[in-house]
């Protein structure tokens, strides 16, 4: 391991190294929280007890879509050892997300719209007597027209399960061309049109969501909550509180597991607020496994079709892509994970012109959201499946099709992203080689089978989710005289290593140890604002803000020291506790010793450090989405064996390459690989969001089939196979160290790595996630009658499209701008005009 | 001033071996071990993620052998040995588990760590040369959703080894 | 978190004192052996005894006593206990295979063989919390009218998912039966009903003691498990088999059991039948499989689709034949349990 560090090189542009040779970055490293972690001392959000504190738990709707007539809580009220009952009135003002679906309350007012939606809280002295003052809660529904898929939300507009959006229960129309791709499909030699359909699933963390509020010793709040996004908590209790945001003080706990669905601010957090408030003193909720599948916010089900052009050698002249995606009954981060659905298919391989239509629709069940990837891996699956197809017909390997038309590095796209460091074609090569691609594909017995895919993904989202001109990551240090150093950030651990990025960035500046650094993290009071843990981004954001106010530290340290020393300030070298001249070693300081002189010369020592994404030359309405200050890529190699009788599929080994930029924590950096991989996998093979329709005739019900940890099917140590990670580090000047994001983007090739895998084993496509023994058979079946081998769906309903913003790409031209919006805008107000007039 | 509800009164009490310590606890009867921990005892290390036996956070060893605490009734823990991760460590050291962890990325948000912990124990307590198929077969009651187990079984591995080593100087 | 309602309980020493009690409260006590089942039963509210009584501190219930005339099993072995037993080979094979597959090694360290023969049906429709069967209007099998898996049966459909009863069965097990008034010994086939809430004649006040079974000596038994995960999930089938063999390979007794296709175990008489007295051979394993197929009747209320679960019978009862007859069928069985057996 040794040598291999040491033969790494430092970039030219990269942050000064202490001699070259970096000793905490890259080095495989015992995480700064692993011990609290593996002592039991992590303290999670349910894992605080105070004295007084009372419990809360939501009644829910048993309905997917009514009217509220009545709320009668005064049996509940009544009830021994009940505290308090909150209902909708107690908590009215809308929230959401993003600014454009301000659509949710923490208590439902007069409209339930899924099964789970909260109607009323019980606060109360023991959690039992909460729950079973819940029965004591009368509610007056009337039924409404249940909505259950985004086919049935299409034709039936009335009734609207939100009064905004597009028209009728459609939530958001996107329709965005860049270049004539009409005239792609000209230029074609052949073309391709398939559809395919994504699956819902959801995060399942193993800790249930959690909360505690307090009203604190100076009469202000003070919300502990198991959430990605405390500065987004943050503002949603002061809009729905109507508090002053500086009298609201929000600890993200450490998340015990988040994966996008911790990421909105949610009703019980607000009601437990609310409940302290009330009250004055704690009030704490925990969901329940179930409830967890009533936030939801996960993976949205997608219907894809996609049209593409490629001449015979593989160069594509033109995609279309068109998305039915099923929102759920709220927007969450909807309108950009139907954004996102489009996005990124530009940032892997070249496609001269593109063009996609998305449409979010409303239904009756828990609202979708961000799951690790949003909105990507769904039409990444299409892709990379139809492209595993495009290869077979012009028998060219997939492996060679794709390394024929990857992007490259700091590449502009059709639809403006501008990409960082592109290095899929060596994850491809690389992915290729472990896994022996050549003399398996095509080539292993019957029911054996390989497939290969690629991916990419943000670095962080290029935008925050309210429009500010502000930094998106901010970070103070504290320089003690003790020698100690101390970050504040607000950044957020999830389990995937927040915490250990700043520390270990700060140490390497420094030339500290990691365990000389204290962390406080998460907390809005404590630390300057980080958007939180979410599209990627800490590792490049908050990293490159920690980068910052370190050296800006380091700076004034090194003043002092070589005054001090008498050596000239760019000798001095920072290694080891100790500033000394690089020329001479044993000439120095201790670390402690440079912190004193500083503060005696300078006074206090702080610094900062902030982060703002460069501008996108995405300049179009929607533009907003996809641009990232760089990408991750990865490539994946799957092995699938599949028994021809049953469809049972098993997969033993699974080789993937991931571009990361550099593994700041190659220990960190690997179990993120290999979490996206199980992750994958479980999307791949078995996990389903699936809802239960009751027959009309009887019922209007629309249920969560099975909102349970057994029946949601988590891969367990036994389904995982063995996995081969190859990182490829080629520093991107853009992240810290060269960073990029590992947390999201491994998880995307797997689902269609499997789908291609089924194919070379038994040669039929399963189009649809997950891919189980039944679809496998049925395909089979299809093969056997000599029909087309496949499972999947074969019809996109017909959509009124908006007329698409037109986007000349940068090789047309092309500024960024759209020729049309401006004649769009006019158009659709003329035509509200219409409206109105009629 | 109103009665003591009724899932307010503590009206059980048992003596059982916490992590080595004579315990009593009073707690109110229709509590689960788990709860009983957590709840009144603050013991906090062992966590739960569905209460209903499902997802394993919330392993403990009884009497040696990892059971779930959220299906154990307290009321039958009287004269029991019960370990958490609270009592892994001895003479001021973590466990050779608790260090493997540590170094190796075993646990990353840490939650399902405490009870993965506690059934490794129990496997090399009983089998201290495991294969990795029994590693896998061992903790798979017990979920991980970050890692994706492997370098959880290579934790566990490197225990195993360190504790090996340890015996082999002791003799 | 998920709570328990309030209960009394009850902890007898003695078999004669858990009779008594279980006379007293009659059907407002439940018996409480692993709780693996009955416990996320009562959070979910599925279950709501009045009484819980436990029968862990009755020493007798955990005892094996094995003579060259058979073996008694006590009620309360946990299923690691029956697992790890090296003595249950050969002809109970199928049993220690069966206990092994239940669950996960932390639940089989609780739960118990009489629990999980007397474990109750199953339904997506059932196992489910009181919210969420409130959604629904709840279901036949518990404060409902409608079976929600077939709405004009007047039977409740929820789906016997013991593993370790269909096991048993094979091997012609019996159980021995406790009650205050007296005690009766019944044919494990006999106890169980196709009627998911009537699934079984174990009457309230009775307490199944002991598992009773025969020698098997000159037997070889099998069980087969389909689930998504190699772990914790139920069966939404299985197959269990027993066979004795001739010298010369012919078929002298053979048993099958269906498992997590019905309310209840189904024995496959028909096709354990056209086996005897002929030799485990391609068109016989072919023909038992069909059969044994035709009567499996899966339902939509488990995992997985129901028309796949019963095309994997016949291959399953194909795997258990070409076992007992002797092949290595270990690369299917790890495939199936994700797991390689010593």
């Amino acid at each position: 391991m040794p040598d291999e560090k040491d033969s790494r090189t430092t970039p030219a542009d990269a942050p000064e190294a202490n001699g070259n040779k970096l000793r905490v970055i890259g080095v495989p490293r015992r995480r700064v929280d692993a011990r609290a972690k593996v002592t039991g001392q992590t303290r999670f959000a349910d894992d605080i007890f105070l004295p007084r504190m009372a419990h809360c738990k939501l009644l829910r709707s048993p309905h997917p879509h009514a009217r509220i007539r009545k709320i009668d809580t005064s049996r509940a009220a009544a009830h021994p050892g009940v505290y308090v009952v909150l209902t909708g009135k107690d908590v009215p003002i809308q929230y959401g997300i993003l600014p454009v679906s301000q659509d949710e309350q923490a208590l439902c007012v007069d409209r339930v719209r899924h099964v789970g939606d909260p109607v009323a809280a019980v606060v109360a002295r023991e959690e039992l007597t909460a729950f079973e003052a819940l029965d004591l809660i009368d509610v007056d529904y009337e039924i409404l027209t249940t909505i259950s898929d985004p086919q049935e939300a299409l034709t039936t507009p009335e009734p609207r399960i939100h009064e905004y959006g597009e028209e009728g229960n459609i939530h958001k129309l996107v329709a965005l061309e860049f270049g004539n791709v009409e005239e792609g499909f000209a230029e074609a030699d052949e073309i391709f049109e398939d559809t395919f359909f994504f699956q819902g699933n959801t995060h399942l963390p193993i800790e249930q969501h959690a909360s505690v509020a307090i009203k604190d010793p100076e009469g202000k709040l003070t919300v502990w909550s198991s959430t990605q996004t405390p500065h987004y908590l943050h503002r949603a209790l002061a809009k729905v509180l109507e508090l002053p945001a500086a009298h609201i003080r929000v600890i993200a706990t450490p998340n015990g597991g988040a994966f996008g669905g911790k990421s909105d601010p949610f009703n019980h957090e607000i009601v437990v607020a609310k409940a302290a408030l009330l009250l004055d003193r704690p009030v704490k909720i925990c969901l329940t496994r179930e409830e967890v599948f009533y936030c939801h916010r996960g993976r949205h089900p997608v219907l894809m079709k996609f049209k593409t052009g490629v001449k015979r050698d593989g160069a594509i002249t033109g995609m279309h892509l068109q998305t039915l995606i099923d929102g759920g009954a709220y927007g969450s981060y909807g309108v950009a994970s139907t954004f996102y659905a489009g996005a990124l298919q530009t940032t892997t391989y070249h496609i001269p012109r593109y063009r996609y239509q998305g449409c979010r629709t409303f239904t009756n069940k828990p609202p979708c959201g961000p799951k690790r990837g949003h909105g990507t891996p769904q039409p990444r699956f299409g892709q990379e499946v139809q492209l595993d197809k495009i290869a077979e017909r012009l028998k060219i390997d997939p492996a060679d099709l794709r390394l024929r038309i990857v992007e490259s590095s700091n590449s502009v796209t059709a639809n403006f992203l501008q990409l960082g460091t592109v290095n899929l074609a060596e994850c491809i090569r690389r992915v290729a080689k472990v896994s022996n691609w050549k003399e398996k594909f095509r080539n292993l017995p019957e029911g054996h089978g390989v497939g290969l895919a690629c991916s990419a993904y943000l670095t962080g989202a290029g935008l925050p989710i309210y429009w500010n001109k502000m930094p998106h990551s901010g970070v103070q240090l504290k320089f003690d005289r003790s020698g100690g150093v101390t970050i504040f950030c607000g950044a957020t651990e999830i389990g995937q290593g927040s915490d250990d990025v700043l520390a270990g960035i700060v140490a390497e500046v420094l030339g500290i140890d990691t365990f000389d650094i204290r962390l406080f993290t998460g907390d809005t009071d404590l630390g300057p604002v980080d958007l939180g843990s979410y599209s990627s981004r800490v590792t490049l954001m908050a990293g490159n803000a920690a980068l910052q106010a370190a050296e800006r530290g380091k700076a004034i340290l090194r003043e002092a020291a070589a005054e001090k020393l008498q050596v000239p300030k760019e000798r001095l070298c920072f290694a080891g506790k100790r500033v000394f001249d690089s020329a001479a070693p044993e000439k120095g300081l201790t670390f402690q010793e440079a912190v004193c002189l500083a503060e005696a010369r300078f006074g206090t020592i702080g610094t900062v450090g902030s982060y703002t994404p460069p501008t996108s030359p995405a300049l179009y309405k929607g533009g907003g989405v996809g641009p990232s200050p760089t990408y991750s890529y990865s490539a994946a190699v799957v092995q699938v064996e599949v028994n021809s009788v049953t469809g049972w599929v098993t997969v033993p080994k699974v080789w993937i390459a991931h571009d990361i930029g550099r593994a700041l924590n190659p220990t960190l950096v690997r179990g993120q690989v290999e979490g996206s991989v199980y992750m994958g996998l479980g999307e791949a093979l078995m996990e389903e969001q699936e809802f239960r329709r009751l027959p009309k005739k009887l019922s209007h019900a629309l249920v969560h089939k099975f909102p349970s940890i057994l029946e949601y099917k988590s891969p367990t140590s036994l389904d995982m196979p063995e996995v081969v990670t190859e990182l490829i580090e080629e520093p991107d000047p853009r992240g810290p160290y060269g960073a990029k994001e590992v947390g999201q983007g491994p998880l995307l090739p797997i689902m269609p790595a499997v789908a291609n895998a089924v194919y070379d084993a038994v040669g039929v496509r399963i189009d649809e996630i997950p891919v189980t023994p039944e679809k496998i058979l049925k395909a089979l079946a299809e093969k056997k009658a000599g029909r087309d081998p496949r499972f999947g769906p074969t019809d996109f309903p017909h959509i009124h499209w908006p007329e698409a913003l037109r986007v000349p790409p940068p090789w047309e031209g092309g500024d960024g701008h759209a020729v049309n919006e401006v004649p769009r805008r006019q158009k659709s107000r003329q035509e509200k005009e219409k409206v109105l007039a009629s | 001033m109103s009665p003591l509800p009724i899932a307010s009164q503590k009206t059980s009490q048992i003596r059982f071996t916490l992590n080595g310590e004579e315990t009593d606890v009073s707690f109110a009867p229709y509590k689960t071990l788990l709860e009983v921990l957590r709840e009144d005892l603050f013991h906090t290390g062992t966590k739960h993620g569905c209460e209903l036996g499902e997802c394993g956070a919330c392993a403990v060893l009884l009497d040696g052998q990892p059971v779930l605490s959220c299906l154990v009734l307290a009321l039958e823990c009287g004269g029991r040995q019960v370990l958490t991760v609270e009592g892994l460590g001895e003479d001021g050291h973590l466990h050779p588990l608790q260090d493997a962890f540590a170094d190796l990325g075993a646990a990353q948000c840490g939650y399902c760590t405490p009870a993965i912990l506690v059934t490794a124990k129990a496997l090399l307590d009983q089998n201290p040369h495991p294969t990795r198929d029994q590693i896998r077969a061992a903790i798979s009651g017990n979920l991980c959703r970050c890692t994706g187990y492997l370098q959880i079984f290579e934790a566990v591995e490197a225990a195993m080894l360190k504790i090996a080593d340890q015996k082999s100087k002791v003799r | 978190m998920m709570r328990l309602p309030v209960f009394e309980f009850r902890a007898p020493r003695t078999l004669q004192e858990a009779a008594r009690i279980l006379d007293g409260e009659r059907a407002n006590a439940m018996p409480l052996a692993g709780g693996t089942d009955l416990l996320p039963n009562m959070k979910r509210r599925q279950q709501v005894p009045r009484t819980l009584m436990s029968l862990r501190h009755i020493q007798s219930l955990s005892d094996i006593e094995l003579s060259p005339s058979g073996l008694r099993l006590g009620a309360c072995l946990t299923l690691a206990a029956i697992a790890g037993d090296p003595r249950f080979r050969n002809g109970l094979t199928a049993l220690a295979q069966a206990a092994s597959l239940v669950a996960t090694p932390q639940i089989r360290n609780l739960a118990t063989l009489g629990g999980n023969v007397c474990l109750d049906t199953r339904c997506n429709y059932y196992d489910q919390s009181y919210e969420w069967r409130k959604s629904i209007n709840f279901c036949l099998k518990k404060d409902g009218t409608t079976c929600w898996v077939a709405p004009g049966s007047s039977k409740c459909m929820a789906v016997s998912s013991t593993d370790t009863g269909p096991a048993l069965m094979a091997l012609g097990a019996r159980v021995r039966l406790v009650s205050h008034s007296g005690e009766r010994e019944v044919l494990l086939s006999d106890l169980y009903n196709n009627d998911g809430i009537d699934y079984i004649k174990r009457r309230p006040d009775e307490i199944l003691a002991e598992v009773l079974l025969d020698s098997l000596q000159g037997w070889k038994s099998t069980y087969w498990k389909l689930r998504r995960r190699g772990s914790f999930d139920f069966p939404v089938l299985s197959v269990a088999a027993a066979a004795r063999l001739s010298r010369d390979k012919v078929v002298e007794g053979a048993h099958i059991v269906v498992g997590a296709a019905a309310c209840q175990p189904l024995a496959a008489r028909e096709a354990a039948n056209s086996l005897l007295g002929r030799p485990l051979n391609q068109p016989a394993i072919e023909e038992a499989a069909a059969l044994a197929a035709r009567i499996a009747k899966p339902l939509d209320n488990t995992d997985f689709d129901m028309t796949w679960r019963k095309r994997v019978t016949a291959e399953f009862v194909g795997y258990a034949l070409r076992e007992l007859r002797g092949d290595d069928v270990r690369s299917e069985r790890e495939s199936f349990t994700r797991y390689a057996f010593d």
